[in-house]
């Protein structure tokens, strides 16, 4: 059995997928933040596959993907950060509970 | 002659202004009114020896074998290339009115700065004043000596400008306030004639140079191509527009009336520059263009009949002014009007023109004994604190120096042998009886009012009855940096008249030979001295008669003294015409038109709005699901656009 690229980005839309449904069902704030990092890492996924299988050539994509595992590192650790303010501001982190921000 | 002679004249007072300008607070005032007074002569100096060598060296460079004065660009930059015909120099043109008007101009400002070093002493911004000063000298230098029109455009809204700042240099007065703004709307309004002028000529010479303009002037009308506008030839447009301009700047009627409210600035700038230089601009535009007004009849004929109304006109209302420094306004309002008609009826095949020769005759000699009086009511001014001849009369005594430069002011001006008015006057009023005797019987009876207006004022500051405020507060002759400027202009006005003006300028540049013509000079002289008798009659010690006179015809006096109206027609034309039914249906158009649809356009967005401002909940989690279905959304369009 040939690997082709669809066995690569079917387990990435899988993925993607259960980012957004955690993203939109999940009331914990860490929660919010895996899915989030589920989608990024689907994105990524998605970055190698191409390169690989399009532009066997190139390396565009490879770095791509290293650029942004390292500012999803960045910004994991700035999401937790607030995270970890919104707690100690409301004593606990259901998203439920932050909705100030509005008309 | 070289160049940098002619730049100098330039560059000195430009130099001048900017370091009084910017370094004046941090100087002394002496030490601003010695640097604008040195630099002022030193310009003088240079001018002298420019003009002098032009007239006078017989270098072949200015004139030629045949005495034909010749015209010298003695430089000409290019400064804006509109087009490979079309273009605009800056340059400096020596030719017999323009090294005239540097010497009138040097001399006239110099006196200035020196009178103006005792007349101003103790007023806050002197050094302002010796900058404005600077700046207005400079200005007028470059309009004379511009070697095309649109130089001359450009000195012409500079010395405007200088105007509008000397006349408001007394800021903090609401009245000198007014009267700054007056004249420069008003001669702004008239300069968009001369703009337009300007235009329609360039359009159809192909170039803005005097040289080619006035020396070919027939090519000029050959490439109108015999265009025509209204009834007349597209050139009589340009020429009349053009003297609408002059028509602002010297105070014709009916755009005279910037020029009395203009007496608001301090009297040295009113000899300065609504006596001596500015105010004959419009005399000097129409010289400049000479040859080209006289390919066109009708334009003259214009210049001639504009001039005839307003002589007369500010003659009649200067007998009745209150205001001594309004007589002598309205008396230069009349002066120039008396240069603009010789110039209208000077024509080749009467004595080569000769009307050209006179008008400009009449404008150096004007400028120095109307500077003269000018500067002598300053000195009145200055010592009984006040404009109105009710605070003077019997004067004599007390001011000796005032009185005999003053005194000679009045003969020279109303045409008395030997003092120069006789001289030009008399060449005047020969070219206008030369032309029609229309004309010159015209003028000659304003040249009588001229003689009795102003005998009328000197007696009643010298003569009339002596004011009883005098044993309390003695006046006194102004200090010398005043006096010695009055004496200089005093014996400039008595010999000026026997300059032989015909040798240097005349409109073809030719030598032409003075002579007195013995009827109109009798006649003129006759006038004259029957208008002072008159004058003697009445004025010299105080009696009923002007009194009885005044209550005789009340409703003349009153017109003449309220000048015949014209503000109030202006303030009616303004305000009720203008302001009130054009411009306010304007203002309804743009508040009820242009701004209701800016407004609608706010109030749709604002309303729009509010009614869907429900969909920002607050819940992150609500705006991820729109996001998504939007993505989901775009998706699906591409999708369906390429397959």
């Amino acid at each position: 059995m040939e690997l082709t690229m669809l066995w690569y980005l079917v387990p990435s839309v899988i993925m993607f997928i259960c980012g957004v449904y955690g993203f939109i069902t999940r009331h914990n704030l860490i929660a919010i933040l895996l899915s989030l990092e589920l989608m990024l890492n689907a994105a990524d996924l998605n970055f190698v596959v191409f390169n690989r299988f399009l532009f066997p050539g190139a390396m565009e994509g490879m770095f791509f993907t290293l650029f942004s595992i390292g500012i999803a590192a960045a910004e994991t650790a700035i999401a937790v950060a607030i995270v970890v303010n919104i707690y100690r501001a409301i004593g606990n982190t259901d998203i439920n509970e932050i909705k100030k921000m509005r008309f | 002659m070289e160049m940098t002679l002619p730049i100098l004249i330039l560059a000195i007072p430009i130099t001048m202004f900017l370091i009084l300008g910017i370094g004046g607070v941090y100087m002394s005032k002496k030490m601003a009114g010695v640097l604008g007074i040195l630099g002022m002569g030193v310009t003088m100096c240079i001018a002298y020896y420019v003009a002098l060598t032009y007239f006078f060296s017989g270098d072949p460079a200015f004139i030629d074998a045949q005495g034909l004065r010749l015209q010298v660009p003695v430089f000409d930059w290019l400064w804006l290339a509109f087009t490979n015909a079309l273009q605009v120099k800056l340059g400096f043109l020596l030719d017999p009115i323009s090294a005239m008007m540097l010497i009138v101009i040097t001399t006239i400002s110099f006196m200035v700065h020196l009178y103006s070093w005792g007349y101003m002493e103790g007023e806050k911004g002197f050094q302002r004043f010796y900058a404005f000063l600077s700046l207005f000298s400079f200005s007028m230098l470059g309009l004379v000596v511009a070697t095309n029109i649109f130089q001359m455009y450009i000195f012409w809204e500079l010395v405007g400008v200088s105007s509008y700042l000397l006349i408001g240099f007394y800021y903090k007065l609401p009245s000198a306030v007014s009267a700054s703004k007056k004249a420069f709307i008003v001669t702004r309004f008239a300069d968009l004639g001369f703009l337009i002028g300007i235009l329609i000529l360039s359009f159809y010479c192909k170039t803005f140079d005097f040289i080619p303009i006035t020396n070919d002037p027939t090519s000029v009308l050959a490439s109108t191509g015999g265009a025509t506008f209204m009834g007349a030839s597209v050139l009589t447009w340009a020429l009349v527009l053009i003297f609408v301009g002059g028509m602002g700047k010297s105070a014709m009627m009916p755009l005279h009336i910037w020029l009395p409210d203009a007496m608001e600035g301090p009297t040295p700038v009113s000899a300065l520059i609504h006596a001596a230089t500015m105010v004959v601009a419009g005399v000097y535009l129409v010289a400049r263009m000479f040859p080209l007004y006289l390919i066109e009849e009708a334009s003259l004929l214009f210049v001639t009949c504009v001039g005839a109304i307003t002589a007369f006109y500010a003659a009649v209302v200067a007998c009745c002014q209150i205001d001594i420094k309004r007589v002598l306004a309205f008396s230069t309002i009349s002066q120039i009007a008396f240069m603009m008609v010789a110039l209208g009826v000077a024509r080749p095949e009467l004595h080569d023109g000769f009307g050209y020769m006179a008008s400009m005759f009449h404008l150096f000699t004007h400028a120095m004994f109307k500077a003269l009086l000018f500067l002598g009511a300053g000195a009145l001014i200055h010592a009984v604190h006040s404009n109105d001849y009710t605070a003077m009369g019997g004067l004599r005594k007390y001011m000796p120096i005032t009185h005999w430069t003053f005194l000679i002011g009045c003969l020279a001006i109303a045409g008395i042998w030997p003092f120069s008015g006789f001289f030009s006057k008399d060449e005047m009023l020969a070219a206008m009886f030369a032309n029609h005797w229309f004309w010159g019987a015209w003028m000659t009876m304003v040249a009588g009012l001229t003689a009795f207006y102003m005998f009328r004022l000197y007696y009643l500051i010298f003569w009339w009855e002596e004011n009883p405020h005098y044993k309390e507060h003695k006046p006194h002759d102004a200090p010398w940096q005043m006096s010695l400027p009055l004496i200089i202009l005093a014996a400039v006005s008595c010999v000026a008249g026997f300059i032989p003006f015909g040798e240097f300028v005349t409109w073809n540049r030719m030598p032409y030979h003075i002579h007195i013509e013995l009827p109109v000079a009798a006649t003129s002289l006759t006038v004259a001295i029957l208008a002072i008798a008159l004058a003697t009659v009445m004025y010299r010690k105080k009696n009923p008669i002007p009194s009885r006179l005044k209550a005789a015809m009340p409703g003349l006096w009153q017109a003449a003294h309220r000048r015949f109206y014209w503000d109030e027609i202006y303030m009616f034309i303004t305000h009720k015409i203008i302001f009130n039914i054009i411009c306010k249906s304007i203002a309804w158009f743009d508040r009820h038109v242009i701004d209701a649809t800016m407004d609608g356009f706010a109030k749709i967005t604002q309303k729009t709005s509010f009614a869907i401002r429900g969909m920002q909940s607050g819940s992150i989690q609500t705006y991820i699901v729109w996001y998504f279905l939007g993505a989901v959304l775009l998706a699906g369009i591409t999708w369906i656009c390429i397959f």
